[in-house]
């Protein structure tokens, strides 16, 4: 319901505006912070398809003279102590990153969106519960529930996503929810129902879409803290384990030992994280304002 | 007001009730019981220990059981038993809560004392130069990881001081242990100051645009007299709200920053108690900070009510 129409506003006011990029230029000078944001994510993107492409080396063969060798020509970033490449080390754990991001962020999207739609849906004691139990979730903090989820499930890729998406879920599943209670009153879903539609189809056809433009708000503001949390549970150990590069782990392997020494393996990774997290961040705030008007400040 | 104290005192139980049993089934959700995950990681084979081990934890008995023996000890102050430092939970966790206090004491301090006046600068000044900095400050402030700004912190102490300020377990005077405490806090604050700074300046534009702020302009109010006696008082009132959220995120951060500067407070004993599958602990460590989280909630919930006239629970 809260599809901007830029196209008939710029009609309107003269503007000539022709397709999908100059769309997206006038979005861009629009919110100038956003399009910064859309191009960091853009990159980090890129970073992590192409990763094995634009790698000047390998992530993972080891060069004992290399060990802990500053930035230079041949090594942009540095080496590690193995002597492995960082900057290639880096580009492979976007790989790491955007998986677990995307992936969390998918996985308790569609948790959420399930729960929130029976929830919203089926009303009475199924909601009262639903509610009760999403309200005890959102009392712990996002990082301990994924910590105890990652601890109990055990280190691997599939289960860092799982920890991560589950404390995910909460959220989604009330605006889907709120949102649904809300629409299930409108004329043109008692229109559906009353021409014969099935509920489960009114849900999915009517309902969902309706529910689109928060949904992908929220999804962004979620995308940029399950990086920051995949990078904090393989930071204290419990996250994606070797060999895959991930960028929390690279730190804490660096951390307290190489400060003195090698300070580029605490600075690049670092920015690597925080760039991935603050593009999102920047783009999710434009996303707010392009589609949720009545959050806008 | 006294029937609505009740009442939500109830729902209060209720959810930590609740909570207990989230709790309680996440941690087996796991195939296999805690004792498999305890022999896994050491290596033990002998299958008459672990089934000692499991007579020892409970685990033979039925789950409802279970749940009501930790629940029992949990009233009484039981909080399990550390097979890591074969000691008493309590013992060990006891000590590390003023630690563990302080440190969120003077976060919190921090995070007010940056974020609510850079929000209401931010508001007042809105789409100016000014504001679009402060905005990427605080979106930054949301966006760089708790670890990578204590690491930095530790790598500007290492330069410039030429050590690394280590934790000791007795400062000698009041100075020394608020310098103790300083960077860690100041890390989680910047942090928690980036939310609170959100907040302050939506909150804060919306009080901005009401009726009353015109009139006291009309009648000749200095800007300043508008801005920070009129309007920051109904601004701040929603802030309040969030610092049960907040207290959920200043728990987040001192887990890692009490990690990176190697701080022995409750929040690095639970990444520890994780680490060594300690698991009896894990679950009674998590269910503190889930009551302190509600319980803290519930005051802000009380304290709403005292600081805001207009509202007036219904008895």
């Amino acid at each position: 319901m809260a599809t901007l129409d830029h196209k008939k506003a710029l009609d309107r006011a003269g503007a000539n505006i022709d397709g999908w990029w100059d769309n997206a230029v006038h979005l861009a000078r629009r919110y100038p912070l956003g399009a910064i944001g859309a191009m960091m994510v853009v990159v980090f993107v890129l970073a992590a398809v192409f990763a094995d492409v634009i790698s000047p080396h390998s992530p993972l063969t080891t060069n004992a003279d290399r060990s802990l060798a500053p930035p230079d020509l041949s090594m942009l970033f540095g080496a590690d102590v193995m002597g492995r490449d960082m900057l290639s080390r880096i580009l492979h754990g976007a790989r790491i990153s955007l998986a677990v991001g995307i992936g969390s962020t998918v996985l308790g999207g569609l948790i959420g969106v399930s729960v929130g739609l029976m929830s919203g849906y089926l009303m009475g004691w199924v909601d009262l519960l639903t509610q009760r139990v999403i309200d005890i979730m959102q009392a712990l903090p996002l990082l301990v529930m994924a910590l105890v989820m990652a601890a109990a499930l055990g280190p691997s890729l599939e289960n860092t996503i799982i920890a991560i998406s589950i404390p995910l879920v909460p959220q989604v599943a009330r605006v889907v929810r709120s949102n649904t209670l809300s629409l299930r009153e409108m004329p043109f879903v008692e229109a559906a129902r009353a021409g014969g539609m099935s509920e489960w189809r009114v849900a999915v056809r009517h309902v969902l879409p309706n529910t689109m433009a928060p949904l992908i708000v929220l999804g962004t503001a979620q995308l940029g803290s399950a990086i920051l949390t995949e990078a904090s549970l393989s930071f204290l150990g419990l996250g994606v384990p070797e060999p895959y590069p991930s960028w929390g782990r690279m730190l804490s392997e660096s951390a307290a030992e190489y400060v003195r020494v090698a300070p580029w393996l605490v600075i690049f990774p670092g920015l690597a994280i925080s760039a991935a997290v603050f593009g999102t961040n920047l783009m999710g705030d434009a996303l707010r304002d392009i589609l949720d008007p009545r959050e806008r400040s | 007001m006294s029937a609505y104290l009740v009442r939500r005192f109830l729902l209060l139980l209720l959810t930590l009730v609740g909570m207990s049993i989230v709790i309680f089934v996440m941690l087996r959700l796991v195939p296999g019981n805690i004792a498999d995950i305890m022999f896994d990681s050491a290596g033990f084979v002998d299958p008459a220990e672990k089934a000692a081990l499991e007579v020892e934890l409970g685990l033979n008995l039925p789950i409802p059981e279970q749940y009501w023996n930790w629940i029992k000890g949990l009233m009484v102050g039981d909080l399990g038993y550390s097979y890591v430092s074969e000691k008493p939970a309590i013992d060990e966790i006891g000590p590390r809560i003023p630690i563990t206090a302080k440190l969120a004491g003077m976060s919190l301090f921090f995070s007010i004392l940056f974020g609510l006046p850079l929000g209401v600068i931010s508001a007042v000044r809105q789409n100016t130069a000014l504001d679009y900095v402060l905005r990427l400050f605080s979106l930054s402030g949301l966006s760089l990881p708790s670890f990578w700004l204590a690491l930095l912190i530790l790598m500007a102490c290492v330069s410039y001081l030429g050590e690394i300020p280590i934790y000791t377990d007795k400062p000698e005077t009041l100075g020394e242990e608020l310098a103790l405490y300083l960077l860690p806090s100041a890390a989680v604050g910047f942090r928690a100051s980036a939310l609170i700074m959100r907040l302050t300046r939506s909150s804060m534009l919306e009080v901005l645009r009401q009726d009353y702020i015109r009139t006291a302009k009309a009648k000749g109010a200095s800007d300043n007299t508008i801005n920070y006696v009129h309007a920051l008082k109904n601004a701040v009132l929603p802030v309040t709200t969030i610092i049960g959220i907040e207290a959920a995120f200043l728990i987040g951060g001192l887990i890692i920053t009490e990690t990176v500067f190697n701080i022995p407070g409750v929040a690095h004993f639970l990444v520890e108690a994780i680490l060594m599958r300690d698991y009896p602990i894990v679950q009674s460590l998590v269910m503190f900070i889930a009551v302190i989280v509600v319980v803290i909630n519930f005051i802000v919930d009380m304290m709403y009510a005292v600081l805001d006239p207009r509202i007036k629970y219904a008895d």
